[in-house]
C-alpha cells in the first residue's frame, strides 16, 4: 500500500491480539476507507478489541496498525484526529455533562473560551443542551450514551470510533443519532461503528467487516460481501400465481439447491448456486404460463450474509 | 512532535491537576486521610487544653521529645504512610476501579505528561494536608505554655529550627512515600499486598544490611529528624518500640535528601515506563 493511501485509511497489517492465552483477534488485515464502516459480530468476536487496538487502549501482540498514517502508540497526534465513544458506561465522578466535555477539551491544551465553545457545540449536536448543567450520575442510559458521543466528537475528529453507539437510545433519538452519523460521514469522516442491532448497521453502512471468534470472515460493501460467498447459495423470493408448479419446474435443475413454497403460499423461496442460469430459467418458465409478479433477492442484507458466514445460532445472540 | 513543547506539556499538566486536585481533596474516598492527619492535632490540642484547665505545669524539653516520638512513630510511619497509600495509589488504581481511566488515555496527552500531572496533584494534596497538620500539631503542643516561654523557645531556642526541619521531613516523606505508592498503584490492582510489603520493609529497615537500609524511605527521614528518639525508646529498657525507633547508622543530611530524591526519581520513572505500556482492562476488577 502506498504512503499516500495509508494517510487516508485505517490499516491493520497482520494484527493479532492475545489476552494471555485468550484470543482477541488473529491475523487481521484491513484497509478501511472513509465513510461508515460497521463491525458486525457476536459477543466475543473481536469488535471491541479491534476498536481498542486502533485507539491504542490495547497494544497488538503482533502486527502493525496505522490510523491515517499515525501509530496508535502516539496519543499526542492520534487523538487530534480520532474520537472514540467506548462501550464503558462510566464517567469521572461528580461531573455535569458540560464539565465532563469541557475538562476533556482542556486536556487538549485549548484555552477556557475555546473549550467552553467546543463543549457547548458538541452537547448541542447530541441534543443535550438542556441537561448540560446536570450531573451525569442523574442521566438516563440514553443521555449517558449521548454525552459519550459528544465527548468523542467535541474536538472535530476525522475518525470517529463508536462502540455500540445506539445502545439505550429511544427510537426518536436513535433516528436523530443515525442522521448525525450520516451527516458526519458526508463531511468526509471515517466512522467505525460496532453494533449488534444488525438492521441498523445494514441501513447506515457503506461497508461492513464481519467478525467471528477473532477472525475477519468478510469485508467490503454489503453487495460485494454477498458475492464473495460463492459456496453459499443465493436466496430469491419469487411472487407468482402458481407457486407449486413453479417449484416443481425449477427444482429439476442441479444448480437449484432448494425450492419451497413461501409461508403465505403466494410465492417460492429458491436457493441457487448460479444466479445467472437461474434467471434465464425463470424467463423460460414465465413464457410457459406461470405469471411471475416479482423476483427479489431475499438475503442481501447484513443479517443474511452474517447467518451464512457465522451461522444462525450466533447471529441471533 | 519532534521538538519538546514544554509549555504545551505544562498546560496539559495544569489541566490534569485541575481535575485531580478536586478529586483528591474533596472526594469521600479520601476522608480517612484527613482523619489520620487531624488525629495528632486533636491529641496535642487536647493535652494543652487539659493542662490549661488543670494548671499542670509542662516541660518544653519533655514535650519536644514526646513530639519527636509521635512524629516518627505515628506521623511518619502510619499517618503519612497510609495517607500516601490513599492518595497516590488511587491516582491510577482509583480510576481503574471507577472505570474512567480511558478518558485520560483518549486525550492527546503523552502518558508521561499525564503521570506528571497526576503525581504533582497528589504531591500538592499530600503536602497541603500533612504540612498543615504538622504545623498545627507543633503549635498546639506548645499552646499551654505562657507566651514568654513560647517566644523564648521559638526565637531563642530550637523551636523554629525544629519546625523548619519537621516541615522539610514531612515534605520529603510525602515525596518519598508518594512516589513509591504511585508506582505500586500503576503496578498492582490489589493495594493490600504492596502496602503490606512496604510497611514490613520499612519496619525491618534497622536490621537490614547497610546497603539495603538505603533502599528505604524511613531510613532517610529518620536521619533528617532534628530529635533522635532511639535513646529514649531503646530495647535495653525493654520497650518494643525500640526496634523500629533505632537508626544504627544515620545518613548525613545531604545524603538523606539526595537519597530520597533519587528514590523518588527512580520510582516515578519506573511508573512512567509501566504506564506507557498500560492497557485498559477493567474486566477483572
Amino acid at each position: 500500500m502506498s504512503e499516500a493511501t495509508a494517510q487516508t485509511r485505517i490499516v491493520f497489517e497482520d494484527v493479532s491480539k492475545f489476552y494471555g492465552d485468550v484470543l482477541g483477534v488473529n491475523r487481521v488485515n484491513l484497509s478501511v476507507p472513509p465513510g461508515i464502516t460497521s463491525l458486525v459480530g457476536p459477543n466475543g468476536s473481536g469488535k471491541t478489541t479491534l476498536m481498542n487496538l486502533m485507539t491504542g487502549l490495547v497494544q497488538p501482540t503482533r502486527g502493525r496498525i496505522s490510523v491515517l498514517g499515525i501509530a496508535p502508540d502516539d496519543p499526542e497526534r492520534l487523538f487530534r484526529v480520532v474520537g472514540y465513544c467506548t462501550q464503558f458506561d462510566s464517567f469521572p465522578r461528580g461531573m455535569s455533562g458540560y464539565q465532563f466535555i469541557y475538562s476533556y477539551l482542556r486536556l487538549f491544551g485549548y484555552p477556557h473560551a475555546q473549550s467552553s465553545e467546543l463543549a457547548m457545540r458538541a452537547i448541542e449536536r447530541v441534543s443535550l443542551t438542556d441537561a448540560a448543567g446536570r450531573k451525569i450520575a442523574g442521566y438516563s442510559k440514553g443521555m449517558r450514551q449521548r454525552i459519550k458521543l459528544a465527548q468523542a466528537i467535541c474536538h472535530n475528529p476525522s475518525v470517529l470510533v463508536l462502540d455500540e453507539p445506539l445502545n439505550g437510545l429511544d427510537p426518536l433519538i436513535r433516528a436523530e443519532t443515525i442522521a448525525l452519523f450520516r451527516a458526519l460521514a458526508a463531511e468526509g469522516l471515517h466512522l467505525i461503528i460496532s453494533s449488534h442491532v444488525l438492521h441498523e448497521v445494514d441501513v447506515i453502512s457503506d461497508q461492513v467487516i464481519l467478525l467471528s471468534n477473532g477472525y475477519v470472515v468478510a469485508e467490503g460493501q454489503i453487495q460485494g460481501v454477498r458475492e464473495e460467498i460463492q459456496e453459499h447459495p443465493m436466496q430469491v423470493l419469487i411472487r407468482c400465481d402458481k407457486p407449486g408448479e413453479l417449484a416443481s419446474q425449477i427444482f429439476q435443475n442441479d444448480y437449484v439447491v432448494e425450492a419451497r413454497i413461501h409461508n403465505d403460499r403466494q410465492g417460492v423461496l429458491v436457493k441457487t448456486r448460479d444466479a445467472d442460469r437461474f434467471y434465464l430459467l425463470l424467463n423460460k418458465i414465465a413464457q410457459n404460463g406461470v405469471d411471475i409478479e416479482s423476483v427479489a433477492p431475499a438475503d442481501d442484507d447484513v443479517l443474511s450474509v452474517y447467518e451464512y458466514l457465522i451461522g444462525t445460532e450466533e447471529s441471533t445472540k | 512532535m519532534s521538538e519538546r513543547p514544554w509549555g504545551f506539556w505544562w498546560t496539559q499538566v495544569r489541566a490534569t491537576m485541575r481535575l485531580e486536585l478536586k478529586r483528591t481533596l474533596f472526594s469521600r474516598r479520601g476522608i480517612w486521610v484527613y482523619f489520620l492527619a487531624v488525629m495528632p492535632v486533636v491529641i496535642f490540642a487536647g493535652n494543652s487544653l487539659y493542662r490549661m484547665k488543670t494548671g499542670k505545669p509542662g516541660d518544653i524539653g519533655e514535650d519536644t521529645h514526646t513530639f519527636a516520638a509521635i512524629f516518627q512513630l505515628f506521623y511518619l510511619r502510619l499517618a503519612i504512610f497510609f495517607g500516601c497509600v490513599g492518595i497516590f495509589m488511587n491516582l491510577f488504581r482509583g480510576e481503574v476501579l471507577d472505570k474512567s481511566l480511558h478518558y485520560y488515555f483518549l486525550a492527546p496527552v503523552r502518558r508521561t505528561v499525564l503521570l506528571a500531572g497526576k503525581f504533582v496533584s497528589g504531591l500538592v494534596a499530600a503536602i497541603l494536608i500533612f504540612e498543615t497538620s504538622m504545623v498545627l500539631q507543633f503549635f498546639s503542643l506548645y499552646w499551654y505554655f505562657d507566651s514568654g516561654t513560647r517566644q523564648e523557645y521559638f526565637f531563642h531556642g530550637h523551636g523554629l529550627a525544629h519546625l523548619a526541619a519537621y516541615i522539610g521531613v514531612t515534605l520529603l516523606a510525602c515525596l518519598g512515600y508518594g512516589s513509591v505508592f504511585l508506582a505500586a498503584g500503576v503496578m498492582f490492582r490489589n493495594p493490600l499486598l504492596p502496602t503490606a510489603a512496604v510497611l514490613i520493609w520499612e519496619a525491618i529497615n534497622p536490621i537490614l544490611p547497610s546497603v539495603l537500609q538505603h533502599i528505604s524511605v524511613i531510613f532517610y527521614l529518620k536521619s533528617l529528624c532534628p530529635v533522635m528518639i532511639a535513646g529514649d525508646i531503646s530495647l535495653d529498657k525493654g520497650n518494643p518500640l525500640g526496634f523500629i525507633a533505632m537508626n544504627p547508622s544515620p545518613a548525613s543530611a545531604v545524603t538523606a535528601v539526595l537519597g530520597l530524591l533519587a528514590l523518588a526519581i527512580v520510582a516515578v520513572a519506573f511508573s512512567g515506563r509501566l504506564l506507557r505500556h498500560m492497557e485498559i482492562d477493567y474486566g477483572s476488577d
